[in-house]
């Protein structure tokens, strides 16, 4: 049984120009010790799809299908019921450590709270373990560190501190969302590779979401990427770098600024905006962006599935593919 | 070779903060930027680039006179903008624009784009013609790549990278000879990153713009740049032409900046992982390090480094590096860069 299964998801907001599809069918697992990569720009509906399962949906937001963990599913749950599992099974990281901590309690308390909450430790237990979890994400001299308050620290520091009470419980799943993306390049740097550490060690699940492609490469075992609140393509990591089949997919590879390789004087960038959910194209969503666009993209185009397991939504297919039948209501039939 | 149009020359600014209350009141001296130099000519592009904290935003507020520097001076087609009052200052501005990181915290939400990048017109010249300024406005636009028919929308109606493109036109809209882009891209989506990055090459070839590019990847300046400042802690670690920094750079610092750029090929990156070597935190300003401020940081340093303060100095091939072994250290990337 897969630790998370996740089938036929939607999640829509009421707003005050009308319902909007931030997410449209999403349908996935995340097996044990699996790391899964959700890739997407800025309003592909990533972050909502992670949030509400999760139950933290702003309010204007409902979601429907269900999100299986461990075959209870999340959505039917009551808040006193969801609050046992988040934390405690499910922990969150979010992108901006700064605003994620209270700046008005210290590290130490921040921690102790959750695993005495949580896991019913008692005071000293509680801080040994937080000492032993700063320790483990590379805290120079943690004893001292655990007494000073969020602004003492660095931002890279903060972010590995987010990931120690993320960790405090030892969750069956960890979801990282965008963990790196507001720091330096050398801090996304070292925080890639104790993530990439911490996998190893453990047999955590991880989902990881984030709109850049590279910064997932070496952790990432699948990748799912989404477009306009859909799955465009799905795959293992080696699919999705070495043969991606979707044009938005090598779209996003191709915009990589790299270091590696001789430049050429343009940079790729993909033509256009990030899709405006409320006024989505007919037929294809990326149709607008897409330098392949034919006629038939004015259809909604058809699912296909490798012989592998890897999904892409395209008129030009999958190699050795074929066309998954679905039900008009969206889902897989 | 023509004059340049700007010369920056031993630029320093410094921060006092207090520390200990009332009774232990102490004085704290934090040296933001530290002694730089450099000069940009016409058409030529600068691109800066550090960690947070090195300096890089303070340097461009100090060369625009938004921070009043400690020491040194700026130069400006042969004017000194250090020694001008407030004024003059706000008089050279038509010359000298910034665009800012995050684009949409920096555009105001209750102006529509047009008003917001015809503002500085009517600040400038509050007597020209309202037909005026709507035309020079929805050219701006187009210019920018902007539809000239969204001049009344408000911010919240476009993307994060149309935001920016908005940005770029309200601080073109004067016709200037300098841009500073401080982090224009680092805000937003990798697959829009590019499409701003090459309007800004564009605009700069026809505008012949002086360009100031500063960010905190090296990958991110290498197509816009002629030349990279790499800066530490308020001080410039090497200053080098762009083939030659990415073929080799001179300074470790450099050297680790270019290995955490993340590679979008999974073989490659668990390779490049493997190889990278800068660990731990830029130290706290207030506490710098003795000799070379890099030493603690660097898997070269010798005795030496924690002793005597490297100078930036003169290569053979005309780059500037701050280091003490940078004649006997390789550093060459595996892979040949061109221009």
């Amino acid at each position: 049984m897969p630790l998370l299964s996740v089938s036929n998801l939607a999640v829509e907001f009421e707003t005050a120009e009308g319902a909007v599809k931030a997410v449209n069918g999403m349908t996935f697992d995340i097996h044990e010790g699996e790391t899964l990569a959700i890739v997407g720009e800025s309003g592909s509906g990533k972050s909502q799809l992670v949030l509400s399962f999760m139950g933290l949906l702003a309010e204007n937001g409902s979601v429907s299908g269900e999100a299986r963990f461990r075959g209870e599913d999340l959505l039917q749950m009551k808040p006193k019921e969801l609050n046992r599992i988040r934390g405690r099974h499910i922990a969150m990281i979010f992108q901006d450590p700064m605003t994620s901590l209270n700046p008005f309690l210290s590290i130490e308390k921040q921690m102790m709270e959750v695993v005495m909450h949580h896991q019913g430790l008692r005071r000293d237990e509680a801080r040994a373990h937080a000492v032993e979890m700063l320790r483990a994400v590379r805290i120079p001299d943690p004893e001292e560190r655990i007494k000073q308050y969020p602004h003492e620290y660095s931002g890279g520091m903060r972010q590995r501190v987010m990931i120690a009470i993320g960790l405090l419980c030892a969750p069956d799943l960890l979801i990282a969302d965008e963990p790196s993306t507001a720091l330096d390049v050398t801090v996304q740097a070292q925080i890639t590779e104790l993530v990439s550490e911490l996998r190893k060690k453990t047999k955590m699940s991880l989902v990881l979401i984030t709109h850049d492609l590279s910064a997932v490469a070496e952790i990432a075992d699948r990748i799912i990427v989404m477009y306009a609140g859909e799955a465009v393509e799905t795959g293992t990591v080696d699919e999705i770098f070495y043969s991606p089949q979707h044009p938005y997919t090598r779209g996003l590879i191709a915009s990589v600024p790299r270091l590696d390789r001789v430049s050429d004087d343009e940079l790729h960038a993909i033509p256009g905006n990030p899709p405006n959910l409320l006024a989505l194209p007919l037929g294809c969503s990326f149709r607008d962006r897409c330098t392949e666009a034919k006629e038939q993209c004015f259809e909604r185009p058809p699912l296909w599935r490798g012989e592998s397991g890897r999904t892409s939504r395209c008129i030009q297919g999958v190699e050795g593919g074929e066309l998954v039948t679905e039900s008009p209501a969206g889902g897989e039939g | 070779m023509s004059k340049p149009v700007l010369r920056v020359q031993d630029l320093a600014v410094t921060f006092t903060s207090f520390t200990g209350g009332l009774l232990h009141r102490r004085e704290r001296q934090l040296r933001a930027v530290d002694g730089i130099n450099f000069e940009l000519h016409a058409g030529e592009t600068l691109g800066v680039v550090g960690e947070s904290g090195s300096g890089k935003s303070t340097l461009a507020r100090a060369v625009l006179g938004l921070i009043k520097p400690g020491r040194g001076r700026v130069m400006w087609n042969g004017e000194e903008l250090t020694g001008m009052d407030e004024e003059e200052l706000r008089q050279k501005r038509k010359e000298l624009q910034i665009v800012f990181q995050d684009p949409v915290a920096s555009l105001n939400p209750r102006m529509t784009a047009g008003d917001i990048i015809a503002e500085p017109l009517w600040t400038f010249y509050p007597n020209m013609a309202r037909l005026q300024v709507e035309e020079r406005t929805r050219g701006m636009m187009k210019v920018v790549g902007l539809l000239p028919n969204q001049i009344n929308r408000y911010p919240h109606e476009f993307s994060g990278g149309q935001c920016q493109r908005i940005g770029i036109a309200r601080s073109l809209v004067l016709n200037p000879r300098l841009l500073i882009c401080d982090e224009p891209v680092s805000a937003l989506d990798v697959s829009i990153q590019a499409q701003i990055i090459n309007l800004l090459k564009d605009l700069q070839k026809k505008l012949g713009l002086a360009l100031i590019f500063i960010a905190h990847d090296l990958s991110v300046v290498r197509h816009i740049s002629d030349r990279v400042m790499v800066m530490y802690m308020g001080q410039a670690m090497e200053v080098s032409d762009k083939t030659n920094l990415y073929r080799r750079p001179l300074h470790p610092y450099t050297n680790a900046l270019m290995k955490s750029v993340a590679i979008p090929d999974p073989k490659l990156a668990a390779a490049a992982r493997k190889d990278s070597w800068l660990t731990g935190d830029m130290p706290s300003p207030y506490s710098r390090p003795r000799g070379c401020i890099f030493h603690n940081r660097c898997p070269f340093k010798v005795k030496r480094c924690e002793a005597d303060v490297p100078a930036l100095r003169r290569m053979e091939d005309g780059d500037w590096v701050a280091c003490h072994r940078a004649e006997e250290l390789d550093l060459s990337i595996g892979v040949p860069a061109s221009g």
